[in-house]
């Protein structure tokens, strides 16, 4: 039952406003607004292209983008072209995290593995993966692995220095518990350590998927027939800009789903988290 | 209630701790000596950085005197140990288990039938006010319960040691109180030593048989009450006369020693 609402109560009610800091807004506004943007962003394109402001060589218009698109669909190239692609990335991204996962949990709990690896692994990891193309085709050929390879490195350095934090910022408190329970060291790794840095590696596997993906036109720059990011720098050859456009988007949009797959899996996961996002 | 014959349960004997980074060093205790006796509940106060928690640390084998020993029944400390239940003051629970399954855990390296096991879960959950929410997380849970299970976690597996590092400090002020009272109903039925750190004078009188006041920086014993006040004890008993007694001796010796470190740390300043 609503109870009766008085003049006091009235005037004691916070001001309302979309700009309090940190304060939340109506759901049902926040979950538009990201479909509003967007919107409003793909009519100023619409407008711009039919009003001729700009020659369809440098920003073809939405309708040509999706007719592109169309295309592709039809002639089965988009399906055929993201399944490689898709499957590069999740060989790429598991391979870099079934490396990453044990380095980064060793390096999060010892300090000798942290003072051995630590260095070395953030120095790797600002190294451009694009200057290494040419080596990468030296070793693992101009096949498959050496797109795999591309796609490892451009994931595996950031991966492993991001686990070791997860596993760091578990509280200290919670291995003492398992100290003083008797547990032995393997015991706590695998039962206290693990579980409690789980809900922050599973987030860490969201993002670090996402940046594979944004490594996939440098994976497929040289030597493949196939792939979205090949169709991409085939495009740039014939200056085909609504080729470029849908793929760059298309790409995006797999980007987006990868993150909502993981974002969501994770919550059901890892219901008992008490930590909010 | 202490028997100063027999052996005491716990022997902090002429114990310092320093911590040694490499680059610099820093005394946290320089000697104490105490005796914790048999089903004695034990409570040490003293000001921030006194070593209060260290000690605790050490006791539990988490941490390693620098010089001195520490027996258990006369046996040094080596590590951390099923004869000693610790409380901290975070709640730390396994959150990915539920509230029967944390209580449950401690019990792994007992060598209880799963019968018993069973019935200590079952006993300890009721013992602590937790009947109904066996199942549930502790994500689901207030501050006050979640400390309630860390207690049972504590004293499921039948140590005869209790140590807790102000395991109320993060409850606010009624849910302390009921907190207070609810581990001395267990410590009474489930007689065990309890060595209780806090920052707190009222709870650390109320609940003690004896109060042991740290010098602070570094760690020495200032002064040990006794606490004489009847068990046993509800919360009325903070509002009679002995009670204030205890209180303003104890606070005086806190009060000392907190102008002591502000004189010192005007002294570093120039």
């Amino acid at each position: 039952m609503q109870p009766k609402t008085t003049k006091a109560q009235i005037r004691k009610k916070p001001k309302s406003g979309l700009f309090r800091l940190r304060e939340d807004i109506p759901s049902g506004l926040y979950s538009a607004l990201g479909f509003i943007i967007p919107a409003v962003l793909i009519f100023l394109w619409w407008l711009v292209t039919y009003l001729g402001l700009v020659k369809p060589l440098f920003l073809p218009s939405p309708v040509a983008v999706l007719a592109e698109g169309w295309r592709q669909v039809t002639e089965g190239i988009l399906f055929a072209d993201a399944s490689v692609s898709f499957y590069r990335i999740t060989i790429g991204w598991l391979a870099a995290t079934v490396v990453a996962v044990p380095i980064g949990i060793l390096m999060g709990n010892f300090r000798i593995i942290e003072g051995s690896l630590g260095p070395l692994i953030s120095t790797m990891r600002y190294m451009p993966v694009v200057a290494l193309i040419p080596l990468s085709i030296l070793w693992a050929g101009i096949g498959d692995a050496q797109k795999i390879l591309i796609l490892f490195l451009g994931t595996f350095f950031q991966q492993a220095l991001m686990i070791m934090d997860n596993v760091k910022n578990i509280d200290m408190n919670l291995i003492r518990a398992g100290q003083t329970l008797g547990f032995s060291n393997s015991e706590i790794l695998r039962r206290v350590i693990l579980p409690a840095a789980s809900p922050g590696i599973w987030d860490t596997f969201r993002i670090t998927i996402g940046w594979t993906w944004t490594y996939l036109v440098v994976a497929e720059l040289v030597a493949a027939s196939d792939g979205l990011g090949r169709r991409i720098m085939d495009a740039q050859r014939y200056l085909a800009t609504d080729t470029i456009l849908f793929g760059t988007l298309f790409i995006g949009v797999l980007g987006l789903l990868t993150d909502y797959a993981f974002n969501k899996s994770g919550l059901r996961f890892f219901r008992w988290n008490s930590d909010k996002r | 209630m202490t028997n100063n014959t027999t052996m005491p349960r716990i022997k902090v004997d002429a114990v310092g701790k320093i911590f040694d980074s490499g680059t610099q060093a820093v005394q946290a205790i320089k000697h104490i000596d105490l005796d914790v006796h048999e089903n004695e509940f034990v409570s040490i106060v003293g000001t921030s950085g006194c070593g209060k928690s260290t000690l605790l640390n050490m006791i539990g084998g988490l941490d390693e005197p620098t010089s001195g020993d520490i027996l258990i029944d006369g046996v040094s400390v080596d590590g951390p140990g099923r004869n000693r239940g610790f409380v901290f003051q975070s709640y730390s629970l396994f959150e990915w288990m539920t509230v029967q399954g944390n209580i449950r855990f401690a019990l792994e390296k007992s060598n209880f039938s799963k019968a018993e096991k069973d019935e200590l879960v079952a006993h300890f959950v009721q013992a602590v006010g937790l009947s109904g929410f066996e199942n549930s997380y502790p994500k689901q849970l207030s501050g006050g319960m979640r400390q309630r299970v860390a207690i049972a976690r504590a004293l499921v597996y039948k140590p005869s040691i209790l140590l807790m590092d102000e395991p109320f400090g993060a409850l606010d002020a009624q849910t302390r109180g009921m907190m207070q009272e609810l581990l001395l109903k267990v410590w009474e039925d489930h007689k065990v030593t309890v060595l209780f750190v806090t920052h707190d004078v009222d709870e650390a009188i109320f609940l003690a048989d004896r109060v042991v006041v740290l010098c602070s920086s570094p760690g020495l014993v200032k002064r040990t009450i006794d606490i004489e006040l009847e068990r046993p004890r509800n919360f009325d008993i903070v509002t009679t006369a002995q009670f204030g007694e205890y209180k303003r001796d104890i606070m005086a010796d806190i009060r000392e020693e907190t102008l002591k470190v502000m004189a010192m740390e005007k002294h570093d300043e120039r």
